[in-house]
Formats: structure tokens, C-alpha cells, sequence
């Protein structure tokens, strides 16, 4: 155990697993059933095995994982949801999780209500509450809807609501479970500044996402969890690096035989894979497919970055190729990444002997990343100069 | 569940929060909102009243009118604190889920609706009180006791069954059961001495039952010393004390089941 103070969290070897029941029903019969047949009645899965890593004081920590890969039950482990099987987690303050949208908000009752319900679960009373209603009704601006029942808001006001009620809540650390996938834009840009005001004020911050954009934005250190194990724990861009690859490997599982067996794979310039990338480096990328009917087809190549923006496109008849008509082929495209950081991917087309229709179409068919090492924003990196008189 | 902690600040809040929040919701959308919690055992009174008072004329005893309707009125206070504590883990699963809190909480807050019912109703049993011209005896001061003796008592079992529940969830379809026969088990509608002309025996049965034994102990202390109570039908002290301890054991052995298993209800509710 360890008790240095700048210690927030420290989880301790911890492992966890829920049984599954195997019957649908948990009634007595079943209970009955499975004492006379001798069955478990039960499989038991095992969810997070022998998890350990630290979160330090003032600290904006990422939890990253695929769907599955037990970080949400990690989550709830270290909010004291769950109990954990072995190990402990000690957590150093006071811990406000905010797991899902609003816990506790009822829809019967209104707007008005809920932020007193939800204030109680964090701990404050009518008065305090009071106190901060003002706040929490601008930040989340919805002043004209606070005598409504909350079945009328759309998901997207209660999500404002409920984090704009979870950000007031004094704590030392701050538990948050996939919060920005809702919300528009301008909104999620509000919650990154209260991010950055909390961090500034030496709270504690863990982020559980698969959102590699916030994860890069935000975190100072993160954790990678699949299958119930840490993977990595490290820098974000280590990380960010290491889950990209993580979902690439899982995207080659697809069966080749299939008509739609298109491999796609990025290469650096010395010829080995690669997913990071600088600004301005060589991308290769490489396309293979088979074409049994040996019809005539040629490959078109876009890239978006991870907000869906299309960043770029260009097809092979576009650019005055002759079809592709052979059984296997396998086309190379060397292009310089003269992309702003953040994360892309490109979305490759077999199309047909005119380029009018895609035959098959693979969105995000792979992922790359242009690393930091230039401070511009947007989307393209021009070349650019300045000037002063 | 140390003591200090069951009423630290942040519990205490958040007891308010959801007993208010229970009674907002109770009758949400209903014209007469709130009244139903007063409506409800009147018109059961009145239905018991015509059938067993006008009708099969069980009400030998002085009072009969006040008699029925308080106790019903207590047996409605038992029920709904059992039957709401006993759904209430069930029925919180979402906020389980999702925040970490003292789980006994739901529980507490539960009864201590049923709680609020039981002084409205109380209200009511006064009002008829006064229309019967109800003398007032001075072992009015012991009701408080015997109102406390069934708060516990259902508080024991709210415990028990709502953790039974989130195995089973068969438990609420036989406590429903359970509590139909308890009811016609315990003298509410009918006087004890209507037991007692065929066997005293089955009555001191009868009035081992804690809900039985207060019943009978809280009209006598308010509304008739005709009532038959466990002292005025022996003198064996172990027949008065036995209820009691019940009652002790329930509320004990319940909440100690009840914390052995709480920290498992959010992956299992």
C-alpha cells in the first residue's frame, strides 16, 4: 500500500468477475432446478485481472479502452460501486463519480427538482444548492425550461443539466465515464474549459473515454486496459499510439475469402507499419484485394480526420491510371502528411471501370495519427511563411 | 454502518431528499394528489365498517367505529413500510448503479414515507375520535411506544425482504400472500374475545405476533380498556416480553443481513 501524499488514487492488484446467470430467470424455480441437476447455474467471467497503476494528486488521468475491455467496470471499482474480489483501491479525498448522464434525475419530476435530488447525491443540501441554482441553470442555459419535467428534455439538455450540476460539486477528485459523446459542439467547448479551470485548481481528473482526441487533448497520463489487463500506462501519445494498433490488429480478423477482403495497411518510408506519423513524413499506404472476375476497377482514397471532416480524396481515374483488371492486386500510393495533428483515417473504394460507383467501400478501413510536434490548427499544414515590415 | 456515520451529514441530506422526492412522486399526475394517502384506509375503514360492523355486527366492544378504523390504520402503516421497503432496493437499481451511497438510506426513506402516512392518518383516527366521544385515558402516553415497537418491527423486515428481493425476486409475491393471511391472523377487524369464547390458547397464539401484540396494546392505551392485550389476557410475563423480543431479533438479524449483502446490489439489481 502506498501512503506518499501525492498519491490520489493507487489501485492495488485488483481483480474482479460477475457471474452470469445461464438461465434468464433468477427466480426460486431456477434455484430449484439447478440444486436438482446439480448445475452452477452461473459462468463466471472474469473481467479485470490483477490491475494496478497510480493516479497522482492534481492529476488529469485517461482510463482508455475498447468496448469490452472491462474499463467501465474498472470505473465503478474505483467510485466504490463494485466491490472488488482481490486487491484494494485506495483513494486519497474526497471522490465524485459521475458515471452516467444525471444519476439519479427522475423524469417525473422538473428540471428544478432534479438539481436539488442530484445535489443531495453529492452531497449538498437545499441550501447550498440554492446558493449555486443561478450557476448551474446559466451554465447549462436552460433558464426556460427549469419547471418542465425532465421527460420533456431532449438528451442532449439533460446531459447539459447533469454536468453542469456535476462540475459544482467540491471534490478533490473527479470521476468522469464517456461524458462528452453527447452534447453539441459549443457545449463539449465549455466542458473543456471547466477541464482546464478544474486541472488549474489542482483537481484530481479521471477520464474514461475512447476518444483518442480527448484523451491527447487533456490527459497527462493514461492507462491502456483490453481484456481486463493493463496494456500500457504511460505518455497519451504512447498510449493513443498503442490503442490505435489495438484496433487495427482486431480489424484484420475479417475474413479474406470474402468478396470484400481489401487489406489496408500504412507503411512509414522505410518500409515498416506504421499509425504515427509527423507532420510532413511519407505515408504509404498499401491496398490489396483480390478480383476473382478480373473486372476492370479502379481505387479511390479519402481521408477524414476523427471529427468526420473530409480532409482530402482522389481516385485512380482521377489521376489518369488505367484500370486495375488482374486477380490479385496490390497498389502502392505514397503521399506527405501535411496534416495538422489529430487523428485520421483513410476510407479506401473499389470502384468501378469508370470510377462512378464504389463496388466496395470501406470506411475507416485504417487509422493514423499526426503526432504534436507542430502547434497548428485546423486540418491541412500548409507551407507558409511570415512576413514583417 | 457505524452509528456516527447512519446520520453524518451528507446521509442526512440525502435521507431528506428522497422521502420528499417519495412524496412528490406518489401521487404524480392524480387530481387529488396527497388526499389519496388519507383516502385510501378511509374508504377500507368504511368498507370493513359496513360489512363486519353493520352488517355481521362484530363490534361488541365500546367504540367500535374508532376501534376498526385505527386499527386498520396501523396495519396500513405495517404494510406500506414493508411492502415499499422491500421494493425499494429493486426499484433504486439505477441510482445503485451509478453512485456510491449508504444503501440503507432507500430503505429508511421508505419507511419514514410510510411514517409521514401513518401521522396524516393519525389525524384522521382523532377527528372520529372526537365524533365518538372517546375519553381520553392516561395511558395515551404509552402509544408512542407501541408505534415505535411496529416501526422497528417493519423496519427489521423492510431490511430482510429487500435484500431477499434482489435474489428472488419471488419474495414480494409471497409476501403479499403472507400478508393476506396475517391480516385476517391478527385481530383487526374482529375483537379478541370473539377467539377467546372458543380457545384462550389460540388467542395468546395469536397475540405472540408483534404487530398483533401492538395493535391490541395501542387501542387499549387510546381508544377502550375493554381491548383484550397480552397483560389483560395472562398474567405470564415471558407471553408479554415474547413479542418484544421478536421483534429484536427481527430488527437486528435484519439489518445485519442486510449489510452483509449491500455492497453486492449494484451488480446484481
Amino acid at each position: 500500500m502506498n501512503t506518499e501524499n501525492d498519491i490520489a488514487i493507487a489501485v492495488n492488484n485488483i481483480e474482479k468477475s460477475f457471474k452470469l446467470p445461464l438461465e434468464q430467470s433468477s427466480g426460486i424455480k431456477q434455484v430449484v432446478v439447478n440444486a436438482l441437476t446439480r448445475k452452477s447455474g452461473y459462468e463466471v467471467q472474469q473481467v479485470l485481472n490483477d490491475v494496478s497503476f497510480e493516479i497522482k494528486k492534481g492529476e488529469f488521468f485517461g482510463i482508455v479502452g475498447r468496448n469490452g475491455s472491462g474499463k467501465s467496470t474498472l470505473l465503478k471499482l474505483i467510485a466504490s460501486i463494485y466491490t472488488p474480489d482481490k486487491g484494494e483501491i485506495v483513494v486519497n479525498g474526497s471522490l465524485t463519480p459521475f458515471i452516467e448522464l444525471g444519476v439519479g434525475f427522475n423524469p417525473e419530476l422538473t428540471g428544478r427538482e432534479n438539481i436539488f435530488m442530484n445535489g443531495a447525491l453529492l452531497g449538498f443540501n437545499h441550501k447550498e444548492m440554492e446558493a449555486m441554482y443561478e450557476e448551474i441553470v446559466d451554465f447549462a442555459e436552460l433558464h426556460r425550461f427549469m419547471d418542465q419535467k425532465l421527460k420533456n428534455y431532449s438528451s442532449g439538455m439533460q446531459v447539459r443539466l447533469a454536468f453542469s450540476i456535476a462540475i459544482r460539486a467540491k471534490t478533490d477528485i473527479l470521476v468522469l465515464d464517456e461524458v462528452l459523446a453527447v452534447g453539441d459542439a459549443a457545449f463539449q467547448q465549455k466542458c473543456y474549459d471547466v477541464f482546464a479551470e478544474l486541472k488549474k485548481a489542482g483537481t484530481t481528473i479521471v477520464l474514461v473515454t475512447h476518444d483518442m482526441g480527448a484523451v491527447l487533448r487533456f490527459c497527462d497520463r493514461a492507462v491502456l486496459i483490453e481484456a481486463g489487463k493493463v496494456v500500457n500506462a504511460g505518455k497519451p501519445t504512447d498510449i493513443a499510439d498503442a490503442y490505435l494498433n489495438l484496433n487495427f490488429k482486431q480489424k484484420k480478423k475479417v475474413k479474406k475469402d470474402e468478396l470484400s477482403a481489401v487489406d489496408v495497411e500504412t507503411y512509414s518510408i522505410d518500409n515498416k507499419v506504421s499509425h504515427l506519423f509527423d507532420p510532413g513524413d511519407d505515408i504509404i499506404l498499401e491496398i490489396d484485394y483480390k478480383n476473382k472476375e478480373k473486372t476492370k476497377t479502379h481505387i479511390g482514397v479519402q481521408i477524414f480526420n476523427d471529427e468526420g471532416v473530409y480532409c482530402f480524396g482522389t481516385n485512380t481515374s482521377v489521376d489518369g491510371l488505367k484500370p486495375f483488371s488482374g486477380e490479385k492486386i496490390k497498389v502502392t500510393m505514397n503521399l506527405k502528411a501535411d496534416l495538422a495533428p489529430g487523428n485520421y483515417s483513410f476510407t479506401v473504394a473499389i470502384m468501378n471501370e469508370n470510377a462512378t460507383t464504389s463496388l466496395i467501400y470501406k470506411p475507416k478501413a485504417v487509422l493514423f495519427r499526426v503526432s504534436k510536434t507542430v502547434r497548428v490548427e485546423g486540418v491541412a499544414l500548409l507551407d507558409y511563411t511570415w512576413k514583417s515590415n | 454502518m457505524k452509528l456516527s456515520n447512519v446520520f453524518s451529514r451528507r446521509n442526512r441530506i440525502l435521507l431528506r431528499e428522497l422521502v420528499i422526492t417519495d412524496f412528490k412522486l406518489r401521487y404524480q399526475g392524480s387530481v387529488l394528489g396527497y388526499a389519496w394517502s388519507l383516502l385510501k384506509p378511509l374508504f377500507l375503514f368504511a368498507i370493513m365498517y359496513v360489512v363486519f360492523g353493520v352488517l355481521i355486527k362484530l363490534g361488541s366492544i365500546e367504540h367500535y367505529a374508532v376501534y376498526l378504523l385505527f386499527g386498520i390504520v396501523l396495519w396500513t402503516f405495517f404494510s406500506e413500510a414493508t411492502n415499499q421497503g422491500m421494493m425499494s432496493i429493486v426499484g433504486r437499481g439505477d441510482l445503485i448503479r451509478k453512485i456510491s451511497f449508504p444503501k440503507y438510506i432507500i430503505v429508511l426513506s421508505t419507511t419514514i414515507s410510510a411514517l409521514i402516512n401513518l401521522t396524516l392518518n393519525l389525524i384522521i383516527v382523532a377527528i372520529l375520535m372526537i365524533f365518538n366521544g372517546v375519553d381520553i385515558h392516561a395511558s395515551i402516553g404509552m402509544l408512542p411506544v407501541y408505534i415505535v415497537e411496529i416501526y422497528l418491527f417493519a423496519l427489521g423486515l423492510a431490511f430482510f425482504l429487500a435484500t431477499l428481493n434482489v435474489k428472488y425476486r419471488d419474495t414480494s409475491h409471497i409476501w403479499e400472500i403472507i400478508m393476506q393471511a396475517a391480516f385476517y391472523a391478527t385481530p383487526i377487524i374482529y375483537p379478541l374475545s370473539l377467539v377467546i369464547e372458543k380457545s384462550t390458547l389460540a388467542a395468546q397464539v395469536l397475540l405472540l405476533n408483534p404487530v398483533a401484540q401492538a395493535i391490541q396494546d395501542a387501542r387499549y392505551s387510546l381508544i377502550t380498556h375493554e381491548t383484550i392485550t397480552p397483560g389483560s389476557l395472562s398474567n405470564d410475563t415471558l407471553l408479554i416480553v415474547v413479542p418484544f423480543i421478536i421483534v429484536a431479533i427481527v430488527f437486528v438479524g435484519g439489518i445485519l443481513y442486510f449489510k452483509k449483502n449491500s455492497k453486492y446490489f449494484a451488480e446484481s439489481v
